[in-house]
């Protein structure tokens, strides 16, 4: 985004409504004790083929025999025998917004999301709870024979494909919570771009959860073939319920030789929400993949979007910020694994802390014996807007090749009394000077942001951080 | 007539009383000066005027057109027509130059959306840069961060000559600029009080005052006014130093 449209955006007022709660009807809900039969039940609604239940199947064994982690913090409540596995919204059509509940059409309305689909978007694929509930796919897409769909659907008509990548990302055992995602996934979207396409305009996602005491186990796959091109976009949303829901999604990116993968993430759940995302790539020979996560919204959140440097030359960029104003955890990161010959990595994590806030940057950068001449950078920003915030840094580097070059950077910035002083002297409130102080850190993101997304983080924000100063 | 006056200030930082008992008043237009020597409580009181949360009025009064701010927020007081031109400038990383002078006049304005840039206002903005010896660059970087001393000023002088408050304060404009700047800064401060601006000029040395004439001179030392009079006085403070002052009122 250039400076113009920067400066478009931020005079640009803020629309945002919160809601307190989206109730909406519900064809099917799945709770109670976490058993295989549950597995199967979801299994059956889906009408999903064997594979796949045995996939889920060998997944649920796993969560049952691994441990959980022992370093998560805020989560102690998170309960699953309280919560519902599986939430299907009573929706039937897909293709038109016409047909979805008036409530949440008018959800989608006020975050302008029909309007940007129309707009700038190639595709859009809607989650309500545990099922997609619209899909809209732009003609050129199916010219350009990109294949765009509900995962489910993906799973049935193209079994070989999916088969070829599947939990094949992203380890079904690599923790104990990644197995239960596979164990019982809903929801998502697959896209696949065959080789040299290029689509210009991205494709995006949007996940909503309804009410409380939800889970949404959304899976979204991403294969871009060789010399391809797409940007990917994730947005979710939830009301403010009284009582927490839990989200653990995956991704799944996989980059063929010469592709080049934009992933965007503006995540805004409510404070209510315990949010886990699962993200990784593998990227073959000179491929490239960008992961730009805006954390801002949850109650807590763990999220290290990944990149598996395969093949010679590839490429791999992770921006993340993430914001925790209030009583919030927001652990986050990145992680590389360079295993080819000149490989490449940077890694920018900036964390804004406020009104009690914990952040945490957690990333580990993997250079294997071999992988001559690999580089990699993190640089870590924190701020902290108070003294009651923390910030913590966790970076772990493991290098076993020695041609490879690996920095880190770190910085951390509290906003002094006599910084707010000054901005007071020329007439701003102390929180005007926050929030300009906060923009200016976000600024990394916000220019490499498309305007329409821009829009929704600059709004968010600004909603965010107009009640600084307040308790949060 | 419009005015801004200090009635019997006494100010504390820390449990250290720094200032006792100043009183002075300065109109519209007109320039006045606050010399002493290093330590005295010079900018003691610029601070105490612009409302610093640390320093605490034990007693007095500040007064902006005949209403009391002695207990204002600093942004009010901004808002009201002072200014202060820092003696050391803080860096503020995240906030570049010209978003702080944008923000500040639209607020000033009543705009809502802090951050819109205001195409009327650019030619002026640049006229303005070009003239305290600024350049483009220094806008687009973040406020004061990096700056040479004498940007710093130079950066000060612009916001002033942006926000033309009724009153401005400026805490020893002239250290760190060479004779350029000094002339540049003597010219700008003429300009400002011809229209209208009640100018402070907090200088421990006559220079700067050579071009400028105050009206008054008012002398601080060890936080209390021990001499104030014409232009005169900055010769003599020239010529025979702070020491010597005090040893003719002591005697």
């Amino acid at each position: 985004m250039h400076d113009s449209d920067i400066n478009r955006l931020l005079e640009s007022s803020p629309k945002w409504e919160i809601l307190s709660e989206l109730p909406t009807p519900k064809e099917i809900i799945i709770g109670g004790e976490l058993r295989e039969s549950v597995i199967r039940d979801i299994s059956r609604i889906k009408k999903e083929p064997n594979w796949m239940l045995r996939l889920r199947l060998r997944a649920f064994e796993i969560w049952e025999r691994l441990p959980s982690p022992n370093w998560l913090l805020g989560v102690e409540d998170l309960n699953l025998e309280n919560l519902a596995h599986y939430v299907k919204p009573a929706i039937t059509t897909k293709n038109d917004y016409e047909s979805l509940p008036q409530k949440i059409y008018d959800f989608y309305v006020s975050l302008g999301i029909p309007e940007s689909e129309a707009k700038y978007l190639s595709g859009l694929a809607g989650v309500l709870d545990s099922e997609t509930i619209i899909m809209r796919v732009k003609e050129w897409l199916r010219k350009m024979n990109v294949i765009f769909m509900e995962m489910e659907e993906a799973v049935k008509k193209y079994p070989d494909l999916v088969k070829k990548y599947f939990s094949r990302v992203y380890p079904v055992a690599d923790h104990k919570f990644a197995a239960l995602h596979y164990a019982l996934w809903s929801g998502g979207a697959f896209v696949y771009v065959p080789p040299n396409v290029k689509i210009t305009q991205p494709i995006e996602a949007f996940f909503m959860i309804s009410s409380a005491l939800e889970s949404q186990y959304e899976h979204t796959m991403v294969i871009a073939d060789e010399s391809s091109y797409i940007h990917f976009i994730e947005g979710c949303a939830a009301p403010m319920f009284p009582k927490y829901s839990f989200h653990n999604g995956a991704v799944e990116v996989y980059v063929h030789r010469k592709a080049h993968v934009r992933f965007t993430t503006i995540q805004n759940w409510s404070k209510k929400i315990i949010n886990f995302n699962n993200k990784r790539s593998i990227v073959e020979e000179g491929g490239y993949v960008e992961w730009l996560e805006g954390g801002i919204g949850a109650r807590v959140s763990y999220v290290y979007p990944s990149a598996v440097l395969r093949g010679k030359n590839a490429k791999a960029s992770i921006l993340a910020v993430s914001i925790a104003n209030g009583p919030y955890i927001k652990d986050s990161g990145a992680k590389v694994y360079h295993l080819a010959p000149n490989t490449k990595s940077e890694v920018i994590a900036k964390s804004i802390s406020s009104n009690g806030g914990l952040t945490i940057y957690r990333g580990l950068i993997y250079i294997a014996k071999g992988a001559r001449n690999a580089t990699s950078h993190v640089q870590c920003d924190s701020l902290l807007l108070d003294d009651r915030s923390r910030s913590v840094t966790i970076p772990h580097n493991q290098v076993l090749e020695d041609s490879a070059e690996v920095t880190h950077e770190a910085t951390a910035g509290k906003i002094s009394e006599d910084a707010l002083f000054y901005l007071q002297s020329r007439g701003l409130s102390e929180e005007e000077g926050k929030s300009l102080i906060v923009l200016g850190f976000m600024h990394d993101l916000i220019k490499e942001l498309p305007f329409e997304m821009a829009n929704i983080l600059n709004t968010v924000v600004q909603l965010e951080f107009s009640k600084l100063g307040g308790v949060g | 007539m419009s005015s801004l006056r200090v009635e019997n200030l006494s100010v504390s930082i820390e449990n250290k009383l720094v200032l006792r008992d100043v009183s002075f008043e300065l109109k519209r237009g007109e320039i006045i000066s606050i010399m002493g020597p290093n330590g005295s409580g010079k900018t003691s009181l610029a601070l105490a005027i612009m409302g610093h949360p640390k320093y605490e009025i034990l007693s007095g009064r500040i007064l902006l057109d005949d209403e009391e701010i002695t207990h204002l927020s600093p942004d009010e007081r901004s808002l009201r027509g002072l200014f202060l031109a820092f003696q050391n400038p803080i860096e503020v990383k995240g906030i570049r130059l010209s978003t702080l002078i944008f923000s500040a006049l639209n607020k000033r304005r009543g705009e809502r959306n802090l951050l819109k840039s205001d195409p009327k206002i650019i030619p002026l903005l640049m006229q303005n840069l070009r003239e305290v010896g600024l350049s483009n660059d220094h806008l687009h970087r973040d406020v004061n961060l990096g700056f040479s001393g004498g940007e710093k000023k130079r950066a000060e002088l612009l916001q002033a000559l942006m926000l033309k408050p009724k009153f401005l304060i400026l805490d020893e404009p002239d250290s760190g600029l060479d004779v350029d700047g000094i002339k540049i800064t003597a010219k700008k401060i003429k300009e400002l009080a011809s229209q209208g601006t009640g100018i402070i000029i907090i200088t421990h040395y006559a220079r700067l005052l050579k071009y400028l004439s105050p009206k008054e001179i008012i002398v601080i030392s060890d936080g209390k006014i021990i001499a104030r009079g014409g232009s005169e006085l900055s010769y003599l403070i020239e010529e025979r130093g702070y020491e010597a002052l005090k040893g003719d009122l002591n005697a």
